[in-house]
């Protein structure tokens, strides 16, 4: 009963024992292993969780719900400058703008998923692709306030209170351990959400509407609550960005990234929530890797084309993704170990696994 | 807000201007209709034939109308092989499926531009050169002239290939029901790679005459493709008609608001997607699709 809420489906408590101990050991084993820039390796570690945190979102939106959306860096952006303007414009400390800018891109996000109530999938793409077009041009239209095309810059370091005094958040170190904190809540909130009725609603929703709705799921309901909450997990992880960058500019948020959240779920495989964080690590540190290759000149150009090719290989070859991969793996070397059961063991050991996808 | 706008002039290049978001939201329904996919790839098919219609203008000399032919092919093509070669291998069982594919392909293709003609941003060449013509107080380009010209011939000739030859009306077929389409004896895989082709080549016209407006360069179809698919889903994502009206309509409002509030047309564009969307679901002229489990 005492750990039971880290538990999902009877899941065990160690893989999470070990990602907590793999999180906590990563800044103090960069310091030892030399060669390494623990300072610039940190802010990628803490990027890579940032957009993790946006991929689990869009997770639930895309993966479980079925709803397609090109644009959730408008949500990242709407994240990012609400906390920015927030502590620059209005001096309000950092956890009272990340709630406040997570809950404004929440109900963003609950807005559009009313329109998104009547729409099916093509045309839900091209509104939200629309959607993460206009909010840039919002912002550099609205310069006045938000900075214009150049951007708000200097923003005030994060801090967390810790009853009447503030713990400042001055090193790479200590933002990473918030960035992981907050991937760790949300990730254990989803897994637990996607566990339970809600999940299981948002799953009906995917895979027939009229099926859901037949079976008493309340697509008013569900739906705008996947589009809120993903629209809340981009808002909070945009809140971090800002400020991991203590800077920002409408030329952050592009279609383009909206296409690398999308990537970075179906990369992961669709429909799990580890799949997405695997996914938005990889290609986190994959962009790193190639803007540091010597021979690539126009580095922009060869990530584009391997993003898309990304894209077209997955969807071909592994239509779950890495989970799908790894699922796999683990079901043949399960059925392996049972060769004394009877077939008929074996086929429901494989029709469970493919139905809890 | 002056309210004493230039209407004529705005009107006439709103025309111009939506005639080519129509050419291209044609394209866009055109493969929609046929094979059940809506490409996030046309933007980047037209860029890609553009800059091949570049080529053979500057590289190769060759005349504007020859170029024009030879590009047109070359898209139809390119749009068959692209639906051969990747569109047809990918399961389509979920609707995700080809969105994403085809966003992968207008990445790929983006990339693959930038690889071969290079970022800079170039000046294409004028299809026609002389005065404008004058109306009054009226001016009318030269090249808002020639699409004038070139739209309504195009429109003419493909609505007369679906209404009178055999391969069109097998197209509308497949398009009403493929099943009994199927059943009829006509080949499912070739009407797909022809929607690919034939929408793709509207694309590279759209591409070789906003060129000369605009510039050439990779990114030069992406704010055109937003405005085609409003178009698009504006006139509904099943009517050809449709997507013309659509085309139009959002040419002017695009060439009102360019002359009010040039930075917000992106998001006039997406306002107006909402809008018709939540009225309208099916688009203007759209049919209703009954939803089946």
């Amino acid at each position: 009963m005492e750990v039971r809420w880290l538990r999902t489906r009877g899941q065990a408590v160690a893989p999470y024992g070990l990602a907590l101990a793999a999180v906590l050991v990563i800044p103090p084993l960069l310091v030892i292993i030399p060669g390494v820039a623990p300072g610039y390796v940190l802010y990628l570690i803490s990027l890579a969780l940032i957009y993790a945190i946006v991929a689990v979102g869009l997770g639930i939106l895309v993966g479980y719900t079925g709803q397609i959306s090109l644009g959730h860096a408008g949500f990242f952006a709407i994240g990012a400058y609400a906390s920015a303007l927030l502590t620059l414009r209005m001096g309000l400390p950092f956890v009272v703008a990340l709630l406040v800018a997570g809950a404004l891109s929440a109900a963003v996000g609950f807005l559009l998923g009313l329109p998104a109530l009547r729409l099916s999938g093509p045309y839900l793409a091209v509104a939200t692709l629309g959607f993460g077009l206009a909010i840039p041009q919002l912002v550099v239209w609205q310069g006045s306030w938000t900075g214009g095309s150049s951007g708000l810059h200097s923003l005030p370091l994060a801090s967390l209170p810790l009853g009447v005094s503030t713990i400042v958040l001055r090193t790479d170190q200590d933002f990473y351990y918030l960035a992981a904190a907050v991937l760790i809540a949300l990730t254990i909130f989803a897994r637990n959400l996607v566990a339970r009725h809600t999940g299981r609603a948002f799953v009906a929703i995917r895979d027939s509407e009229i099926a859901a709705r037949a079976m008493g799921v309340d697509l008013v309901r569900y739906k705008t609550t996947a589009f809120a909450l993903s629209a809340l997990y981009a808002g909070i992880a945009g809140v971090l960005y800002a400020h991991l960058l203590h800077g920002i500019s409408p030329e952050d948020f592009t279609v383009l990234l909206s296409v690398d959240f999308l990537t970075m779920i179906v990369l992961g495989g669709l429909g799990s929530v580890g799949g997405a964080l695997s996914g938005a690590m990889l290609l986190t540190f994959l962009q790193n890797a190639l803007t540091r290759l010597p021979i690539v000149h126009d580095f922009k150009n060869l990530y584009i084309v391997v993003l898309g090719a990304i894209l077209i290989l997955t969807i071909a070859f592994l239509p779950h993704g890495l989970a799908g991969v790894v699922r796999s793996v683990r079901l043949r070397s399960a059925a392996r170990v049972r060769q004394g059961a009877s077939p008929v063991d074996q086929i429901v050991e494989l029709g469970e696994g493919s139905s809890a996808r | 807000m002056t309210l004493d706008l230039p209407w004529g002039q705005l009107l006439i290049n709103g025309l111009a201007l939506g005639s080519l978001y129509a050419l291209t939201a044609f394209g866009i329904v055109l493969i929609f209709k046929t094979t059940k996919v809506i490409t996030f790839a046309q933007g980047e098919t037209a860029m890609f034939s553009t800059f091949v219609a570049f080529t053979l203008l500057t590289a190769f000399q060759l005349p504007f109308a020859l170029a024009f032919v030879l590009t047109l092919l070359f898209a139809g093509v390119f749009g068959a092989l692209i639906e051969r070669v990747v569109l047809r291998r990918i399961s389509a069982t979920t609707v995700l499926n080809p969105v994403i594919v085809t966003v992968g392909l207008g990445l790929i293709l983006l990339g693959a531009a930038g690889w071969i003609w290079g970022y800079e941003i170039r000046t294409f060449p004028d299809p026609v050169v002389g005065p404008p013509f004058r109306l009054g107080t009226l001016v009318v380009s030269q090249l808002n002239a020639l699409i004038f010209a070139v739209t309504p011939v195009l429109m003419a000739v493909l609505f007369a290939f679906f209404r009178f030859t055999p391969t069109g009306i097998a197209m509308r077929a497949v398009a009403e029901n493929r099943t009994a389409a199927q059943l009829m004896g006509i080949s499912i895989g070739r009407m797909n790679a022809l929607g690919w082709g034939m929408g793709t080549a509207m694309g590279a016209v759209t591409g070789m005459l906003i060129a000369p407006i605009n510039y050439l360069d990779p990114s030069m179809m992406g704010d055109v493709a937003l405005k085609a698919f409003a178009a698009a889903v504006v006139g509904g994502l099943t009517s050809l008609p449709g997507a013309v009206v659509g085309g139009l309509l959002l040419g002017i409002i695009d060439s009102v608001a360019g002359f009010e509030a040039a930075e917000l047309r992106n998001t006039i564009a997406f306002a107006l997607i909402v809008l018709v969307l939540v009225v309208r679901p099916s688009g203007l002229l759209g049919k209703h699709e009954t939803k089946k489990v």
